[in-house]
């Protein structure tokens, strides 16, 4: 009974999770780590190119959160869609264009 | 002439003086190491005997993806940063001993033979810069419209690197008087990095862009490339990359290497002298490192976003994975002790260096560190290719 108890909590705070709420501050790790592992912890470019703010003007937030979502066809940037929300690569798009 | 027996005592006291023995204080460096924070510019001089950090260095700029090479001597400790900063770390002193800032987006170096030129891997400006052990002074600098991968060192004060975007590799040869570059063509799409065995004889160069990976024979007079394990995803959906793996030079695994594949759950294994395949093994993830215990009896394995809270380790002669465990969140690196009998491994969201006996796989240490990435111990100043 316990049990079931612990997985009801689990499961509503699960759909809870899978709603528009989510972790800005996980976000934010997560494009300085792992967004980062190509462009850079600073975001100034590696393997993959710079995705500061001054080298994104000519790009719309929609652009870029699609481009987060389905990746780039011949490049090596992939698509993120697998792991994470339209909502969460909207915030993504909005925080490059703010962030030099 | 004669002296006199009081002067003479003096001078055998001064002779004795200079043969005493160093301070109680002094000590060696073989069994030190470092650990990179990556982001907080620092690093921790370690310990193996100790399992523990014994101080830290600050200052050392934009550390994210930074590696590290030591003098022969293992006093000094070459860093490359990200941000072009290349520090050499007195890691007796525990203090950045000179700097200098060489480019402006960077990954990667490498020190020659002797001791005497650490190179350096740019992708902006792309190409590689050489620059003299002691002073940090640029001795030579070789453009090439390209990042610049896989930079390694290879014996008679020559380095080896790949051209990201142009897929050749070039060979710049320091040990004449005027610098020698020799450019191999048609290595492949999108080479992402590369690796060369320890005796300098077999570069391999991983491709994003192509199916296959390539070797080059560094002893053939005129090496050419040569396509391994060609068409190893085919008629497989290649898996979204969100990490490129690494290539490093402990890929040899008994009368294999081994090799992450890209795209897929797998490593891949090939003979090391015909380079024909010799095998595949299923894994968790996509693996980022496939490093081989120092006597290639087994191979542990780490994997990409965000499958990369987990470590295998695979049994070289079976191919069978025999151990799985999860030493937590953004398992970073893996550092062998010189002679295998422990790993270190880099836990950087737990903020841990974790330490494991190979054998048993038990853990027997841990230490505090903050981001820590790159392990590295002064044992890599006598192998060639790290």
């Amino acid at each position: 009974m316990r049990s079931l108890l612990i997985y009801l909590a689990l499961a509503t705070f699960a759909q809870a999770d899978d709603a528009a709420s989510f972790d800005p501050v996980a976000l934010e790790r997560m494009v300085r780590q792992d967004c980062g592992a190509c462009h850079g912890l600073t975001l100034k470019g590696g393997l993959g190119p710079d995705i500061r703010a001054g080298s994104l003007k000519d790009w719309t937030a929609e652009d870029l959160q699609a481009i987060i979502l389905d990746g780039r066809p011949g490049t090596p940037m992939p698509p993120w869609r697998p792991l994470i929300s339209e909502v969460e690569a909207a915030w993504i798009a909005q925080y490059l264009l703010e962030h030099e | 002439m004669m002296l006199k027996p009081a002067i003479l005592a003096a001078l055998i006291g001064v002779a004795a003086l200079s043969f005493a023995s160093p301070p109680a204080s002094a000590q060696a460096t073989g069994d030190l190491g470092v650990v990179i924070e990556r982001a907080s510019g620092s690093l921790l001089v370690i310990d193996q005997s100790e399992h523990a950090s014994l101080g830290r260095v600050e200052g050392l700029g934009d550390l994210s993806h930074a590696s590290v090479v030591y003098s022969p001597d293992e006093r000094y400790a070459y860093v490359f940063g990200r941000d072009g900063g290349l520090s050499k770390v007195d890691i007796l002193e525990r203090r950045i001993a000179a700097r200098i800032i060489q480019g402006g987006n960077s990954i990667g170096g490498a020190i020659s033979d002797d001791g005497r030129l650490v190179a350096v891997s740019n992708y902006e400006p792309g190409g590689v810069r050489v620059f003299d052990a002691d002073t940090l002074e640029l001795v030579a600098d070789i453009p090439t419209q390209s990042k610049t991968i896989g930079l390694v060192d290879i014996p008679g004060r020559r380095f080896v690197f790949t051209l990201w975007d142009e897929g050749e590799t070039w060979i710049a040869d320091f040990g004449a008087e005027e610098p020698k570059i020799t450019k191999i063509t048609g290595i492949g799409d999108f080479p992402y990095d590369a690796l060369v065995t320890a005796d300098g004889r077999t570069y391999i160069a991983g491709l994003f862009g192509e199916d296959h990976l390539t070797a080059l024979d560094l002893w053939a007079d005129t090496p050419m490339p040569r396509k391994i394990l060609d068409g190893y995803a085919k008629d497989r959906e290649g898996l979204p990359v969100y990490k490129m793996p690494h290539l490093e030079g402990w890929a040899l695994a008994g009368d294999n290497f081994v090799l992450p594949a890209v795209g897929q759950h797998e490593v891949l294994w090939v003979d090391s002298r015909s380079l024909l395949e010799t095998g595949r093994t299923a894994t968790h993830g996509q693996p980022v490192f496939a490093m081989a215990q120092p006597d290639g009896r087994r191979v542990w394995v780490n994997f990409a976003h965000p499958l990369n809270d987990t470590i295998q380790v695979i049994d070289t002669l079976s191919k069978q994975v025999i151990h799985e465990f999860k030493p937590g969140p953004s398992v970073l690196h893996m550092e062998f002790t010189a002679r295998g009998h422990e790993i270190w491994v880099s836990v950087r969201d737990a903020g841990l260096v974790k330490i494991y006996d190979t054998r048993s796989f038990r853990q027997i240490g841990e230490f505090a560190a903050d981001s820590p990435s790159g392990i590295f111990f002064t044992a890599r100043a006598h192998r060639g290719g790290l």
